[in-house]
């Protein structure tokens, strides 16, 4: 390894690798669950052709090499599972360019959530992009590439969705563009080209390191607003969702519930947001929202509740801090989700498994969904926080999401950006032949098996 | 270990390395070393381990620590009300557990050593302390209404010696009563104890306390804002009880009574908010106000300003100890690059270290030709005529 250290040295510079021990401890664990697993070396390229030098020394020498951006999936899928080379993006941060009239922007793949926020608001201040709710030092890579969601959800999609192509270095050391941006020196599409984007959404890194992407922009309304819906029944959640989405207005849909054991009536509220060039079209637009749902209305089986204009403005910030400041509901720096994609008439059997795994393991359950697209499916999450420092709590907790993984996967859901035992758990549900094609997909793309390895494999 | 306790509530999720707009990297030591380990998180992560011994002490970790600039960025921006406060105090706290292992970067070493040798860390006589002030004519303090403390910078480092001079000379046109305590200073030991000597640190504020005690001093004004930090939020815990102002908090008032201002010649100007007024004291508004009292002077904000400030990488002792180091990435370049951005002439300062750290940054970007760096009081004396 001390051969590879100083290649490595030599193609980043000497100040961005490092094999020390406060380094391999770091990036041998994210703030989730599963157990730490050492990197043998840490680098942060600068430049795709950087990162190229570094695919290509490792597929010579056979080392795992995994790619990481903020490192907050929080399922571990940064741990390098078979050691090797953590490769941290976040030095490639540039926003390259931003397209106002196809609206879209091209950014590195390490630049950050709230970085492109920021320059959005400041350069193009009627551009926005869809924002996800986690920390934002999350980078556009590592969210695109696991199907992230955010606040632009519910009116477009997964960010993957979002994406108009890709330029990646294979784990042969080739880079290669996917989308318009092969064909044209426009970023504007994956249409009308064979869609090969998918080679690397949702595969965990396994299968090349993206260094740039394209993404959409959506127009950044200056008026915006939020309402709650709250009914008490969970089963008529799937209906709310449906006819709210229906308004077709909403930009982000949202559910939320918290479970603690022993509590009876947990009411699952609602949230929708939307934005407006006008005061009137806002006025508008909330009562198309109130009329999708007049029918709980009248019946007096749910309704929106009247929080004043200052606090609705919370659910509209991005990313929403909230949900970060879970991690400390145990005094304990640690929360970790079963976030699972899930057709949204399962709402309220995803819930009463949620209670019942909570009651099962005597464990906080923060739950939820974001709705994605017009109600099309929902990303639904368990959520248990943890105590850090007690690792019998934090074991509590890894079992309460295995269930929570078991669960989602009976109901005929998902688990999304799975650790890797999931990602076992999910093979066993899948289409053998369909992990037969994953498989052969993978060796044609990374003979030598160094991308994330660990991950999308039967052990 | 002090604070040990929060440590594990940290949830490493990186808001802390941002200002509140998300704009870029704000804690200067993660934006140099970029790994994981040298942000706000990092240290709380690694600090634990330390102490759980799942890291043993290395150059490394001292590093690591070291570099921090006690900036204050973590505390502001972390998301999490009931442990943030105390982010800092972990940091130091490590710092301390280092220093008392003696596991201190080289630097840091000389420094301590020099402290405790000297008294001060250029090494010089603590006879030569007053000698800032040859030939100004400035009264020792006997029953004045105020104390002028300037502090390691002010007393020995040349840019600092300017600076004292040109916040002194103002203070005297404008009638202020106040005496110096020349050689009798003592470091104020913010930068001491930043680094985690607590002990030296205790030993210099009882010296400064007794001698500004037996002057029988009531009202202090500081050069620099790490000296009034630690007079204004340290010293009354060891028994020292003064009014502490910041020189540019005496200055808006004196201001007022300026008739006139002969020099009124258009001048761009930006201000770098120091942390150790700004973060750590929320004093944002009295250097802003002598700026835009100026006639001519065309003040502008850089992006990251106030709460948001990009620190100019000299806190917790780095000034002297230099364990960031310099780069393209090093915060004062990127902070004089901010500066030129807004296509200011002046960069103007309120703190000797700044002044330095700035100064250089300039040189290394080549910027002298667009953009110098200007203390407040050298800026008002420059209008006065
Ligand atoms: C408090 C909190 C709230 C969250 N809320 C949301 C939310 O609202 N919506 C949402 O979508 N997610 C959310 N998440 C999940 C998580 O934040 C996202 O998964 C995050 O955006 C991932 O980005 P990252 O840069 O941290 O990726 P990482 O964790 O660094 O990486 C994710 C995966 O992508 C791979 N990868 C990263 N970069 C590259 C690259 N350049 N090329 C190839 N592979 C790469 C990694 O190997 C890994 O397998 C939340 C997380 C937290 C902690
Ligand atoms: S210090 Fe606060 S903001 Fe920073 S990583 Fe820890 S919990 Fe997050
Ligand atoms: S005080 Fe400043 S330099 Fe130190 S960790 Fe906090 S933000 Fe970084």
């Amino acid at each position: 390894m001390e051969e590879i250290y100083k290649e490595l040295q030599k193609i980043v510079g000497a100040e961005y690798v490092s094999n020390h021990a406060e380094e391999r401890f770091m990036y041998s664990r994210d703030m989730g669950t599963m157990l730490p697993s050492m990197p043998d070396l840490v680098v942060m390229p600068d430049s795709p052709e950087e990162v190229q030098k570094v695919v290509q020394l490792a597929n010579r020498e056979g080392i795992p090499i995994v790619p990481m951006g903020g490192g907050l999936v929080l399922s571990g899928l940064t741990r390098p599972l078979k050691g090797g080379i953590v490769l941290d993006m976040k030095r490639m941060n540039r926003i390259l360019e931003v397209n106002e009239v196809s609206r879209y922007v091209l950014v590195e793949a390490g630049t950050s959530q709230g970085m492109l926020q920021a320059y959005l608001k400041r350069h193009h201040p009627r551009l926005k992009h869809s924002c996800p709710d986690a920390p934002p030092i999350a980078t556009i890579g590592g969210n695109v590439l696991i199907h992230g969601s955010g606040h632009l959800s519910h009116a477009a999609g997964f960010h993957s969705d979002m994406c108009n192509g890709l330029e990646v270095v294979l784990p042969t050391g080739e880079i290669a563009r996917i989308g318009s941006c092969s064909t044209s020196p426009y970023w504007f599409s994956r249409a009308p080209l064979p869609d090969l984007a998918g080679l690397f959404m949702g595969w965990d890194g396994t299968t090349g390191v993206v260094t740039k992407l394209a993404m959409k922009l959506y127009p950044d309304r200056p008026f915006n607003d939020a309402r709650v819906f709250i009914t008490a029944d969970p089963d008529l959640v799937p209906d709310v969702i449906n006819r709210l989405a229906g308004a077709q207005v909403g930009e982000d849909l949202n559910s939320a519930i918290n479970y603690r054991p022993g509590r009876t009536n947990v009411f699952p509220i609602v949230i929708i947001t939307y934005g407006a060039e006008t005061k009137e079209e806002l006025t508008w637009k909330r009562n198309l929202i109130r009329e999708s749902v007049r029918k709980y209305i009248d019946e007096r089986t749910g309704g929106f509740v009247p929080f004043p204009p200052d606090r609705r403005k919370a659910f509209l910030q991005a990313p929403n801090t909230m949900l970060t400041q879970f991690a400390d509901a145990r005094r304990g720096g640690g929360f970790e989700y079963v976030g699972s994609i899930m057709p949204i008439e399962i709402f309220g059997d995803a819930y009463r498994a949620g209670v019942q795994i909570s009651n099962r393991f005597d464990i906080v359950n923060g739950m939820g969904a974001r709705v994605i697209g017009l109600a099309h499916c929902m990303m639904f999450f368990f959520g248990y926080p943890f105590n850090r420092a007690d690792e019998s709590d934090v074991e509590r907790a890894r079992e309460a999401l295995e269930a929570s993984n078991e669960a989602a996967l009976k109901l005929g859901g998902i688990p999304w950006k799975a650790e890797a035992p999931a990602q076992q758990q999910i093979i066993k549900h899948m289409d053998p032949n369909t992990f037969e094609l994953m498989n052969r997909i993978r060796s044609v793309l990374d003979p030598k098996g160094i991308m994330n390895p660990g991950n999308w494999e039967v052990n | 270990m002090e604070y040990a306790e929060i440590l594990h509530r940290c949830f490493r999720c990186g808001y802390c390395k941002l200002p509140s707009d998300y704009t870029d990297l704000n804690c200067p030591t993660y934006l140099k070393f970029r790994f994981e380990t040298y942000s706000p998180g990092g240290r709380m992560w690694l600090l634990r381990a330390w102490l759980n011994d799942d890291i043993k002490t290395s150059p490394r970790l001292a590093e690591i620590f070291f570099s921090c600039a006690n900036c204050g960025n973590c505390i502001e921006h972390c998301v999490f009300p009931e442990f943030k406060a105390d982010l800092l105090n972990a940091f130091v706290a490590g710092k301390e557990e280092l220093v008392n292992e003696g596991a201190v970067p080289p630097s840091v070493r000389d420094y301590l050593q020099a402290m405790s040798l000297h008294g001060n860390p250029y090494k010089l006589p603590e006879a030569e302390r007053g000698s800032w002030a040859e030939g100004l004519g400035l009264e020792p303090y006997t029953d004045q209404e105020y104390l002028y403390f300037v502090g390691c910078a002010g007393a020995f480092d040349e840019r600092g010696q300017k600076m004292a001079r040109a916040v002194a000379g103002l203070l005297k046109d404008w009638g202020v009563s106040f005496g110096i305590l020349g050689a009798e200073e003592r470091c104020d030991g913010n930068e001491v104890k930043s680094l985690g000597e607590v002990g030296l640190f205790d030993k210099l504020a009882r010296e400064n306390i007794q001698v500004l005690q037996n002057a029988g001093v009531e009202k202090i004004i500081t050069l620099s804002p790490h000296g009034y930090h630690a007079i204004k939020n340290e010293y009354p815990g060891l028994g020292g009880d003064f009014q502490v102002y910041h020189y540019s908090q005496i200055m808006g008032s004196l201001m007022e009574k300026e008739k006139e201002f002969k020099n009124d010649k258009p001048l761009r100007v930006t201000f770098h908010d120091p942390c150790y007024l700004g973060r750590h004291n929320w004093e944002y508004q009295a250097p802003r106000n002598v700026l835009n009292a100026l006639p001519g002077v065309t003040f502008t904000e850089m992006d990251r300003t106030k709460v948001n400030a990009l620190c100019c990488g000299g806190g917790g002792g780095n000034f002297y100890t230099d364990v960031i180091g310099s780069g393209v990435d090093s915060s004062a370049r990127i902070r004089v690059r901010e500066a030129a951005e807004v296509e200011a002439e002046v960069l103007a300062v309120a703190c000797p270290k700044c002044a330095k750290m700035l100064e250089d940054a300039i040189k290394a970007e080549d910027l002298d030709e667009k953009l110098r760096v200007m203390d407040l009081a050298e800026i008002v004396q420059t209008r006065l005529g």
